[in-house]
């Protein structure tokens, strides 16, 4: 530190890696990356990085086609079929943000819309009962015409106002359909609060979709072609646009791509998408609710393209799988109560284990469980036997000799660990080299009381805060997502 | 359509003058609050061209801090201090806690983004949102703070004094007082101070400032200070008045304070303020009349309104895009 008043100290030498790589584009640090490693799992990474995307496609979908024959029904209803909705929600968003680059804040609303057109259509409603062939190609034409309307509007709007005009077609969507409620035709237009129950189930032709099966293989072919008409799309001339225009409008403009033309297609692309997955969700259900259509729903898909990386469409289907598994396992309700700790613990270790070199895992790891030990014991040698005598929820009955889990309650005691925690992040983030190592062994710690003592009892809270902490992490530690293509800005 | 204008209609009639100016005296207060978390809006995007989607959640923390301070202080009931200590405890530790929760976010969810492309910021910007009020969800247990049930705050719904038979309560004009004290000294601060013109350098060129000395890291930190502050300071009144708060609020909240911000045009100060007037003004009327129901989407209206015919707010620059 310099002892000059009034002049800052010099700034650090940035190393290697913190240094800006400027004027090293896309394609350099592709072939970068392909220089690097060893390994079998290298390998592996290499092989399906080579393989062409049919060939990932189809490979995806004979392995998918296989689930409902080694899964029951329940598992199959919310492991499976969740899991390709928001795969093909993933799809389509993926257009409107990875492909173009518009951040669209507005997505379940157009998904909201394709729900509410098949509920007026296909319902008691208003005694309307259109088979599915006539109201999904309504819903979505209603759901892209919104989004023409609005992309037009908002055609003008630089690229933040873009994100907020959506924002707020969505929050008042869920309030017009939630609140508002207009009377038409002496009924409520949407039911209100309680929605529009009751739906018909998908009938096309006369057939009708009723099993979970069903619908499972009709929305795998769904999935299945959408993928393949996004992967034509993302090969032809719009794809190549949309993606300049992604990287920069401007110089786009200046080389005579229709910019404008092309944002508002890659938004009725998307929302005619969402449109179409609102109306499959509506029909699963059987019931359009507007909470369904909120912003945490947004969240959840964006994560699910994020994770993935933008504009990799097999990164939104390796998204979705990831997304939908983690909120299934977390739920309370689900029959698989023990796996979600081995999950959680499971990510832990395996996160850790990317620290570099080698020994400093190990290390980590060890001090962690030793210093579980010596708090479990000091508390139990100081403190009423209630603070230690808890059990873990669902088994590993173990645990509760290396964890501190009280029994009864303990005033604010959960409150202060879950503060502790995010105080601890927040230090041991902002520490360096093996001052960062040492601040993690109590910080993991703690993240596994917070874990056995509140956390699994909350899982839908716990997804969401899970959600947003990885949103964060991903954006700064790696923005283009798991299997998106790294960019690097050009000076 | 034409009935709902018809309601609309026989509602002003039906309320008169009187209940035109408890509509207008509580869209005023409501309104400055809105101004003090759209000024953390403006400030930000001023500075950093960015939408800071958290803003509205640190305005909800304020709430709890501040109930939380009251709960600490001997509980509900039996507080260990009189009414002003208390508030002016509750203040200091609630616009202390949220200005900290402001620098941190910046810290570490915006600053290693600085050089990222644009849409990388908003996204974590909405992970904070998500992290923020799901912890504040998992702490509170998703129930509603009552601060309205204390005996102590009773003092501060007695009516100081009335227009034409109309009563403006004390937490009404301290509202007012302090959201205007409180913009004054930001004025002061931004327009008379060696780190306000640091700020007005930092806003105007970020790269120029930052090679004629400018510590331009701190000074965004110090804007994120600032802004959540103010933010801090309006979430106790917010618990004060309407006496209760929840996870869900700043979420609302920080989308009606942000319409304010852009009403007024984003990026001015002044406009921020009078962008929070205006908005809170026309909800409560808007609620008063159409309905409560219609109050939100009118709101929301108004601003997808403004976006498409005056982008630039009332009082905002016209920006020119520079190649």
């Amino acid at each position: 530190m310099s002892e000059t008043p009034g002049i800052p100290a010099p700034p650090e030498e940035p190393s290697e890696e913190q240094a800006s790589r400027i004027g090293v584009d896309s394609w350099v640090a592709e072939t970068e990356r392909h220089g690097r490693g060893r390994g079998p799992l290298w390998q592996l990474a290499r092989l399906w990085e080579y393989s062409p995307d049919p060939v990932k496609l189809l490979a995806f979908v004979a392995l998918a086609s296989t689930v409902p024959f080694w899964t029951n029904e329940g598992d199959l209803f919310v492991f499976g079929l969740f899991t390709l909705l928001y795969a093909a929600l993933g799809l389509g968003l993926n257009v409107v943000v990875g492909f173009a680059g518009l951040l669209d804040l507005g997505y379940v609303a157009f998904f909201g819309i394709g729900a509410y057109t098949y509920a007026e259509l296909s319902s008691s409603q208003y005694g309307i009962h259109w088979p599915a062939e006539a109201t999904i190609p309504i819903a979505m034409a209603a759901a892209a015409l919104v989004g023409v309307v609005l992309g037009f509007s908002a055609r003008r709007l630089l690229g933040d106002y873009l994100a907020i005009v959506t924002l707020f077609l969505g929050q008042a969507f869920v309030f017009f359909t939630g609140v508002a409620n207009p009377t038409v035709a002496g009924k409520g237009l949407t039911g209100g609060a309680n929605g529009i129950p009751q739906l018909d189930p998908l009938t096309f032709f006369g057939y009708q979709l009723t099993s979970t099966k069903q619908l499972y293989f009709f929305l795998l072919i769904v999935v299945t072609l959408l993928a393949t008409a996004l992967y034509f799309a993302n090969q032809s001339r719009t794809g190549r646009a949309w993606r300049a225009l992604r990287e920069d409008p401007l110089a786009a403009e200046v080389m005579s791509i229709p910019v404008n033309r092309l944002k508002i297609l890659a938004f009725v692309f998307g929302a005619a998408v969402a449109g179409l997955c609102g109306t499959i969700y509506a029909a699963i259900e059987t019931a359009a609710v507007s909470t369904n259509f909120s912003v945490s729903v947004l969240i959840i898909i964006y994560a699910v393209v994020i994770l993935g990386g933008f504009g990799s469409i097999a990164g939104v289907f390796v998204g979705a799988i990831v997304i939908n598994c983690t909120l299934e396992f977390l739920e309370p309700q689900n029959d698989h109560p023990e796996v979600k700790r081995w999950l959680f613990y499971g990510t832990i270790v395996l996160l850790i284990a990317l620290l570099k070199p080698w020994f400093r895992p190990v290390l980590v790891l060890a001090g962690t469980i030793a210093f579980g030990f010596v708090v479990h014991a000091i508390v139990a040698a100081t403190t009423a036997a209630s603070w230690t005598s808890g059990v873990p929820v669902s088994g590993a009955s173990w645990l509760a000799r290396w964890a501190v889990i009280p029994t009864g309650s303990h005033g604010n005691f959960n409150n202060y660990l879950y503060i502790g925690l995010v105080v601890a992040v927040v230090c041991t983030a902002s520490l360096k080299g093996w001052w960062r190592m040492i601040a993690l062994v109590p910080t993991l710690y703690l993240t596994a009381l917070v874990w056995e003592n509140m956390l699994t009892q909350n899982g839908g809270i716990t997804a969401f805060i899970l959600f947003g902490a990885m949103l964060i992490g991903l954006m700064t530690v790696r923005p283009q997502g798991l299997l998106g293509t790294a960019r690097v800005e050009i000076v | 359509m034409h009935l709902l204008l018809f309601n609309i209609y026989d509602q002003v009639r039906s309320l008169g003058w009187n209940g035109a100016f408890t509509l207008l005296r509580d869209g005023v207060v409501l309104g400055s609050l809105y101004s003090l978390v759209a000024l953390g809006y403006t400030m930000v995007y001023g500075i950093l061209k960015l939408l800071n989607f958290a803003h509205g959640d640190v305005f909800m923390v304020g709430a709890f801090i501040g109930f939380g301070v009251l709960a600490q202080l001997g509980g509900p009931l039996a507080p260990a201090l009189g009414l002003v200590p208390l508030l002016l405890v509750m203040f200091a530790v609630a616009m202390l806690g949220s200005g900290i929760l402001g620098v941190v976010i910046e810290r570490f969810a915006y600053r290693p983004l600085r050089n990222a492309p644009r849409i990388a910021p908003l996204i974590s910007a909405l992970g904070v949102v998500f992290f923020l009020e799901s912890s504040v969800q998992l702490i509170t247990n998703s129930t509603h703070s009552e601060y309205s049930t204390f005996p102590v705050f009773g003092p501060l719904f007695t009516p100081m004094f009335s227009v034409a038979g109309n009563p403006v309560t004390v937490v009404q004009v301290l509202i007012v007082l302090t959201a205007i004290g409180l913009m004054a000294a930001l004025m002061f601060l931004v327009y008379r101070t060696k780190l306000g013109k640091a700020m007005r350098a930092t806003s105007f060129d970020r790269e120029a400032a930052s090679m004629m000395g400018i510590d331009t890291d701190r000074v965004i930190s110090a804007t994120f200070f600032i802004g959540s502050v103010l933010a801090g300071a309006a979430g106790v009144m917010y618990g004060l008045y309407l006496s209760d708060t929840y996870f869900f609020v700043g979420f609302l909240y920080g989308l009606k304070a942000f319409t304010a911000a852009v009403v007024g045009g984003i990026g001015s100060i002044p406009g921020a303020m009078l962008g929070g007037v205006l908005v809170g003004v026309v909800e409560s009327f808007a609620g008063g009349y159409a309905g409560g129901q219609w109050k939100d989407i009118v709101v929301f209206g108004i601003l997808i309104l403004f976006l498409l015919v005056r982008p630039t707010g009332l009082l905002g620059s016209h920006a020119i895009q520079k190649v």
